[in-house]
């Protein structure tokens, strides 16, 4: 799933909405300085967090349910790949390297980035509009006729129209909001749950999910959740066109004059 | 993009100057109350500071759970540990009983103590989770001594900021700061579901700091020393988890 402004999926028009802070006469960016900026950062601490994170998983690939679970309790599942300790009944002969120690020091560093990002963007975006304008659905979109309308043009691999180079559609708008406001805030309470010092300040944190070991798998869970919406995000970018997709993204100037303008230059 | 207006220059500049004199005056404030980790520094320095200072601002004096009997795990986990070495072995065949703990350090009475010595203060057990690094966890009793009461009986002096503790293994010591150090579940404990703490899980004396993951919770503790800085020990990153790669603040 790609991208954004000014006319919605249905073909509604919209006011464009000038970011402030840009020089007159210059195109509205298509998406905002803020958004541009907070997007990368995201993403950088977000493949951080992965690469870590797998990392962790490696040293007990075994997944439990409820509050306890170790190498004598029987697992709810097993992730068929090598330790990094030899405490845990793997199947395999060998032991990986341990990297929990940077790896952990890195993945809550990560995390205090990613939070303090996503709070600057859900802020600002909810004071400046940006979620009500351009990732809330429009009326003539929330309804399941115009969910099936656009799976269907997806299906057909028909190609992102005008209108859709300027305002995300409804399945996009779908996609992003879930992220924002439910994915994001479930794996960083998940997280959260299995530090015991919070959870001594919070025990309702860790409680609600059911015990630590079932905050742990469901933190995977959500992980990987993030995961696949990574991949099909930059699938989709890929199918609208990665470098007109990432050139908005970087420099917020990918109108189709600046991508016509770099195509006959390549 | 190319004409930068005065007026964003100057906001700009106004800014970046605002953000640093913003971070050096949190710094100075971090510094005084204690909210700095010994393990500050590098790469991982800003998060690591930013998770303990939270952590101070947020769970000073909260209570790690505890939970029924009935939840108490059938199969705890003892992680595995290094061979013992011949002196420990020496103390496992004489049934522990020349076991001393030494506390020295910023203590009015320095004082060597035996395990009865011990157990003849104020005893505290409960029920609390163990929770590894790696994932793992499982529930037992726990009974022991809490530090806050060994403490007070050697006079720790006001400008205590740490307590180092050390096990007989070689290279095995951890530090925590005075909010854990006089945690009322911080225990030295000496005995785990209702018997003698087995040697596998730390006996015959283990520091257990339940708000923490396991590591913190050193095996075969035979000295404590009170401090007002950890610069000067080992690589001064405050214990040898650091020195390892791993945090100094275990609560996460």
């Amino acid at each position: 799933m790609c991208y954004s402004p000014r006319v919605s999926a249905t073909g509604s028009l919209r006011n464009s909405e000038a970011p402030r802070g840009e020089a007159p006469g210059e195109e509205a960016p298509r998406h905002t300085a803020l958004v541009r900026l907070t997007h990368w950062i995201t993403f950088i601490a977000f493949v951080a967090l992965l690469v870590t994170g797998i990392e962790i998983v490696i040293s007990h690939p075994r997944f439990y349910w409820g509050e306890v679970g170790n190498s004598l309790t029987p697992p709810l599942f097993t992730i068929p790949i090598p330790a990094s300790r030899s405490t845990v009944p793997t199947g395999y002969g060998y032991v990986l390297p341990d990297q929990n120690g940077w790896s952990r020091y890195l993945h809550f560093e990560a995390a205090w980035v990613l939070v303090l990002t996503g709070l600057i963007y859900g802020i600002a975006s909810l004071i400046n509009g940006h979620i009500r304008k351009n990732l809330w659905p429009t009326p003539q979109d929330r309804t399941p006729r115009a969910f099936i309308g656009r799976i269907t043009k997806y299906l057909r691999r028909v190609p992102p129209d005008e209108a859709e180079s300027h305002a995300y559609n409804v399945l996009q708008r779908t996609a992003y909001l879930t992220v924002i406001f439910i994915l994001f805030p479930l794996v960083i309470w998940t997280g959260l749950a299995l530090s015991p010092s919070f959870d001594s300040a919070v025990p309702a944190a860790v409680n609600l999910l059911g015990g630590r070991q079932s905050a742990r798998t469901l933190h995977f869970f959500v992980s990987g959740s993030l995961l696949i919406f990574l991949i099909v995000h930059v699938a989709m970018v890929v199918q609208a066109g990665f470098r007109s997709r990432m050139r908005a993204m970087i420099t917020g100037q990918a109108s189709a004059r600046s991508v016509a303008a770099e195509e006959e230059r390549t | 993009m190319n004409n930068i207006s005065r007026r964003k220059l100057i906001t700009t500049g106004l800014a970046a100057t605002a953000g640093v004199a913003g971070v050096a005056a949190a710094s100075s404030i971090a510094r005084r109350y204690g909210l700095v980790p010994p393990d500050c520094r590098g790469i991982y320095g800003p998060g690591e500071t930013l998770t303990y200072a939270a952590q101070r601002l947020l769970t000073t004096n909260s209570l790690a759970r505890e939970f029924p009997r009935g939840m108490i795990s059938k199969t705890p986990f003892a992680n595995a540990i290094d061979p013992p070495t011949d002196e420990f072995k020496r103390h496992q065949a004489n049934n522990f009983s020349d076991w001393r703990l030494s506390v020295d350090g910023m203590v009015a009475h320095p004082a060597s103590l035996s395990l009865s010595d011990l157990k003849a203060l104020p005893l505290r057990s409960q029920i609390t989770e163990v929770v590894c690094e790696e994932g793992w966890s499982y529930i037992a009793e726990w009974i022991g001594t809490p530090l806050i009461d060994v403490l007070h009986a050697t006079g720790v002096l006001p400008q205590a900021k740490y307590i180092v503790y050390y096990s007989i293994e070689k290279d095995w010591w951890e530090s925590i700061d005075m909010a854990d150090a006089f945690h009322p579940q911080t225990l030295l404990t000496w005995g785990m579901n209702d018997g003698d703490l087995p040697v596998g899980f730390g006996g015959p004396l283990r520091m257990r700091v339940p708000r923490q993951l396991g590591y913190k919770s050193v095996k075969f503790i035979n000295r404590i020393t009170a401090t007002d800085s950890l610069k000067g020990l080992g690589k001064g990153l405050g214990s040898a988890a650091p020195e390892a790669g791993y945090a100094w603040f275990a609560g996460i």
